[in-house]
């Protein structure tokens, strides 16, 4: 059975598409890069996927059923913008994802904290943004789902953490699990990818193995999506 | 053992030439016993999946062999890893001397060069 499956999907706002006619296959174990323009459709897939919008038409299962409260509890999602109470101590929040999540591991959590220099005494308000989005996919990361789901992870971090960023994603993810990662940030990140999926005014313009890309086309994954979204 | 990628070229391409490397270096000596998919995958920074295929490359060539329960293990055939290394020599004395075509130089002129050049 596939992880993820979305069948014939479309989002209106309005009178406009959003998402047109979507259909896609994920299976376990692979890290798939959602890549698009800004504005592309990438988010609003994104928060199908997470229930957090209704479809206009079609339909997304997850292990087979449709996305839910149960879906909610395997899908590990890293919005875009931060739903933290900044008020909170970091070692709040961890108790808090604690209690909310049965698969959340506060030992690993309270590990990558460390290694990140960060700590969680502080309130995150007195957090720079960088540290704040830290902090969120710590949390992310530290849940044992079937599907990870980040959406722009890169956005605001130096490149020294945006290595350690890679490199968590890389040695936390498991071959039961798969991660989705939405960004515009190719060259950063296309090195730790299995599979690309090009999104274009809210249509999938190409799904591939990603070396197997870069064999047919002798270019980097940077390099395919601008020459085929060139301004 | 931290690893730089091109991103133009296949990843599991790269990786596998860097193991190559190991094998004809003697870093992974014949019979040795390999470290894990994961272990490998960790250290080098890449996608286990990646790693995976790079190491699959290798095993069809012979050069690795894996027991079923135990791991991966390097080849005992010293002759084969001697082939290896003879083919990168070649490839690499085939890229010296269309780097000196390229500027004009033909075999015994480049030779000429290599001879000045100390270690």
């Amino acid at each position: 059975m596939e992880l993820l499956e979305i069948k014939d999907l479309s989002k209106k706002y309005e009178n406009k598409y959003a998402l047109k006619n979507i259909n896609l296959k994920l299976s376990s174990g692979k890290i798939i890069g959602l890549l698009g323009k800004n504005g592309a459709g990438k988010s609003t897939l994104i928060k199908l996927i997470n229930d957090l919008l209704t479809p206009t038409d079609g339909e997304i299962l997850i292990k087979g059923n449709k996305v839910g409260v149960e879906s909610k509890k395997i899908i590990s999602y890293l919005p875009e913008r931060t739903y933290l109470n900044k008020q909170m101590r970091v070692n709040e929040v961890l108790n808090y994802f604690e209690d909310f999540y049965d698969d959340f591991d506060i030992q690993k959590a309270k590990r990558l904290l460390k290694d990140l220099d960060l700590d969680d005494n502080q309130k995150l308000s007195k957090m720079s943004k960088g540290m704040q989005e830290k902090v969120q996919l710590v949390l992310v990361m530290s849940r044992n789902a079937d599907l990870y789901i980040l959406d722009e992870p890169l956005g605001g971090v130096d490149p020294a953490t945006r290595d350690y960023i890679l490199d968590t994603i890389l040695s936390n993810f498991n071959e039961n699990a798969s991660v989705i990662i939405s960004t515009h940030l190719i060259s950063d990140i296309e090195r730790i990818l299995d599979e690309v999926v090009f999104i274009d005014k809210g249509e999938i313009a190409l799904q591939s193995d990603t070396d197997e890309l870069r064999e047919k086309e002798n270019a980097s994954i940077d390099e395919i999506f601008r020459r085929m979204f060139k301004c | 053992m931290e690893l730089t990628f091109e991103n133009n070229i296949p990843i599991y391409i790269q990786l596998l030439d860097y193991l190559k490397i190991y094998l004809i270096s003697g870093v992974f000596k014949p019979g040795e016993k390999l470290p894990s998919v994961r272990e490998f995958a960790t250290t080098f920074k890449v996608n286990p999946n990646t790693m995976q295929k790079a190491l699959s490359e290798l095993e069809n060539k012979n050069l690795i062999y894996t027991e079923r329960t135990n791991g991966k293990y390097v080849t005992n055939n010293k002759e084969l890893i001697e082939k290896l290394k003879d083919e990168y020599a070649v490839t690499l004395a085939k890229s010296y001397f269309q780097g000196m075509k390229r500027i004009g130089l033909g075999k015994a002129e480049s030779i000429k060069y290599l001879e000045g050049i100390d270690e």
